[in-house]
């Protein structure tokens, strides 16, 4: 017997509509059977890894706190998916926003007032999306494959950002230690409410942007010059589209959230500039952006799913004393149950060997 | 009767055995920044843990968290722990310093304890350091003792104070042998990447030097030099396993005797806040056992090892010369622990500038 996939003639509304939940069901099966290996019970395992973290209302702070910076970003980037632009290097962008956004509360520390927070956010999105610009104009004026760019701009980034905080931006009363001064209370990105948890604005940022993207992309003309101009360059240059203004538009609008999420990080998180500032979040946002489908009220749900398996494995590691990488292991086996259940939608499964029998075995009944 | 009254006893022994452990268990968690099997940094502070609960048994109960970034990831894991019914929190990287404040300033009758930091904002967190800078002091006199270029190779991690440190500590002891001693360093910028640290140690190693140490948590760099047939130290755990024929010796961070104190304080009640930096004296630093060396060497750096333990001699004591040729310290003046902890300048004969 073969198996094959054959590729549907339209997309299966059906297991559009399923595969996440056939995907969930995997997981909880492979996971379960992991979890049995390793002598542990996989009803607790699964319980502390999906409903713990949501049962406490610090919990639901964490879990925004953590989902926020992935949903900003990914959002802007799908729109430069949807618009075959492939920016890898988001990380980047987040990190040269959060430099250009910590710009006043660190050289400037006796600058103090209300305007602070909002030209720090403007200044964090302003850097994001030039440092965006840099693979944007290579791939526009010398067609420089921007997977490549992007990405190599982002040890760039890093390097600088290393540099900044053991040099020049060191905090002069940190006994040399490699970080900057501490933002004062007018560079902080308020908490929400307070009084129970420490989620701060960034998770409003990535909701407000979430919607906006999408009405944009769904109910305006430029969602569909994005979209036309992702899936067939020719057409819309019929369209009268122009790619290589596309191309600059992607890349700065998903710099720009890049660099929003880097500054609201800073900001609202972290409170200072330190060597490393993110685990991640630029590349991981690139998951969650397929794992919403590219779309940006999908992306909502997928950046908090893929939050919850952070915080749920740490709650894992400590209730039940599992290790650090059997949950990182069950966070991979989660993402790749889901991105393969996709394939239903666009394809469909065929048993071959097995028809011919069955058709004889009932001809003759 | 006899055997109702047996039963009995046997019945209340049960009961308050029970009940004794239900109440007393106090129970300490740990916070890593690496993995627990990368045979260094995180490796020994989980020894430590093991060495705690070893030793006190049914008192104590323990978690840990490996490979927590630092940045917002550890204030949530910290306060995880608090929320968690932990009595005691050790959060065992620099990085943790702001997160274990803040969360220290919200749940007051937790105690924390901060590795290798000075922010003490609330009373109940302390800090702890080691001097490790000792045990570099007596590798340097090993490593003039064995070299024959006269130029050791040093694979050094961020420049810190703590590791500029080790570095000016590793060549006043070679100098105290050989006073034309030079120390060339390669800046690895990660604590832990065995792909990174193995290319630094090939590098040093085609420029000539013939003993290697580090200031990076993984073995790579010894498994290079005893592939290139030279010497070399380990870090933060005994390393001998990986380069049998190789280390001369290794610094390794006791962090077990610290730990059973400060939870046995918790149980006792006694727990005050406080800035350890324990050495050799301490038992905090101890120094593998000293291999593939001529004896005269060994009893060399028996002798500086004890000399050290005992407090008779501190690695900083002067004459010391700066990099830059200006005078540090006068013959016999000790350095003061302020101006170690935030060292930022090389002493003469450290043949590479300082990342400033």
């Amino acid at each position: 017997m073969r198996i094959e996939l054959v590729k549907r003639p339209e997309q299966s509304k059906l297991f559009s509509a399923l595969s996440p939940f056939i995907a969930l069901g995997l997981t909880l099966v492979a996971g379960a059977i992991m979890f049995s290996l390793l002598g542990k019970n996989p009803l607790d395992a699964l319980y502390y890894y999906f409903i713990d973290p949501l049962r406490e209302v610090w919990s639901l702070h964490e879990l925004a706190i953590k989902a926020a910076p992935l949903i900003l970003i990914a959002v802007g980037l799908s729109v430069c998916y949807l618009s075959n632009n492939w920016n890898i290097g988001a990380e980047g962008q987040f990190t040269i926003g959060a430099i250009t956004g910590s710009i006043l509360p660190v050289l400037f520390p006796q600058f103090q007032n209300w305007t602070v927070l909002p030209m720090m956010l403007i200044m964090g999105m302003a850097g994001g999306a030039a440092y965006a610009s840099v693979p944007a104009f290579l791939k526009a004026r010398f067609n420089t494959n921007e997977i490549l760019t992007s990405l190599m701009l982002v040890y760039v980034a890093q390097l600088f950002l290393d540099w900044l905080v053991r040099g020049p931006w060191r905090n002069p009363e940190g006994l040399n230690f490699p970080e900057t001064r501490n933002f004062h209370e007018y560079a902080v990105l308020p908490e929400i409410w307070s009084a129970s948890g420490r989620a701060n604005w960034g998770f409003v940022f990535a909701l407000v942007a979430a919607v906006a993207l999408w009405f944009m992309l769904s109910r305006t003309l430029k969602g569909f010059e994005v979209k036309v101009l992702g899936q067939s360059p020719r057409a819309g240059k019929f369209a009268g589209f122009s790619s290589s203004k596309m191309v600059f538009f992607a890349f700065l609008l998903s710099g720009a959230l890049a660099g929003l999420a880097g500054i609201s990080e800073v900001s609202g998180a972290i409170g200072q500039l330190r060597p490393t500032i993110s685990p991640g979040y630029g590349f991981a946002a690139i998951i969650v952006a397929f794992l919403g489908r590219l779309n940006p009220l999908g992306i909502i749900a997928a950046g908090l799913v893929l939050a919850l398996s952070y915080l749920g494995g740490e709650a894992a590691q400590i209730s039940i004393g599992v290790s650090d990488k059997v949950v990182r292991a069950f966070q991979g086996m989660l993402l790749f149950f889901v991105l393969a259940c996709d394939t239903l939608i666009h394809y469909r499964i065929r048993f071959i060997g097995m028809p011919a029998k069955t058709g004889e075995a009932a001809q003759n009944v | 009767m006899k055997k109702t009254v047996l039963s009995l006893a046997a019945a209340a022994a049960v009961l308050s055995f029970g009940s004794m452990s239900a109440q007393a268990a106090t129970k300490a968690c740990f916070i890593y920044v690496g993995p627990i099997g990368d045979f260094g940094w995180s490796y020994q502070h989980h020894k430590g843990l093991e060495e705690m609960k070893a030793a006190l048994g049914d008192q104590v109960e323990t978690a840990y968290l490996e490979s927590v970034p630092e940045g917002a990831d550890a204030e949530r894991a910290i306060e995880r722990f608090a929320r968690s019914g932990c009595n005691i929190i050790f959060t065992t990287s620099f990085g943790y310093m702001d997160p274990t404040n803040k969360v220290a300033g919200k749940f007051p009758d937790v105690k924390f304890e901060h590795a290798t930091g000075y922010k003490r904002e609330h009373p109940n967190v302390a800090t702890y350091n080691s001097k490790f800078h000792e045990g570099r002091y007596v590798q340097g006199v090993i490593a003039a003792k064995m070299s024959k270029a006269g130029v050791a190779g040093y694979i050094a991690s961020f420049p810190i104070p703590e590791v500029v440190m080790g570095i000016n500590s590793f060549v006043l002891g070679a100098q105290s042998i050989n006073p034309d001693f030079k120390v060339k360093v390669v800046w690895a910028n990660t604590w832990f990447d065995p792909g990174k640290e193995a290319d630094a140690a090939k590098a040093l190693i085609d420029q000539g030097v013939d003993i290697i140490t580090q200031h990076t948590d993984s073995t790579a760099p010894m498994q290079v030099a005893t592939e290139r047939g030279i010497k070399a130290f380990g870090q933060a755990s005994d390393m001998i396993k990986f380069g049998p024929t190789t280390q001369l010796t290794s610094i390794v961070d006791d962090w077990g005797p610290y730990y059973i104190e400060r939870v046995k304080a918790v149980i006792d009640g006694t727990w005050k806040q406080q800035d350890v930096w324990g050495g050799m004296k301490e038992g905090h630093v101890v120094m593998a056992a000293y291999a593939n060396m001529p004896d005269d060497v060994k009893k060399l750096a028996e002798e500086t090892e004890a000399k050290i333990k005992s407090g008779s001699f501190n690695p900083f004591t002067g004459p010391i010369t700066k990099q830059d040729g200006t005078e540090w310290l006068k013959a016999g003046e000790v350095s003061d622990d302020g101006t170690l902890l935030g060292m930022n300048f090389y002493v003469k004969g450290v043949d590479d500038k300082l990342p400033q």
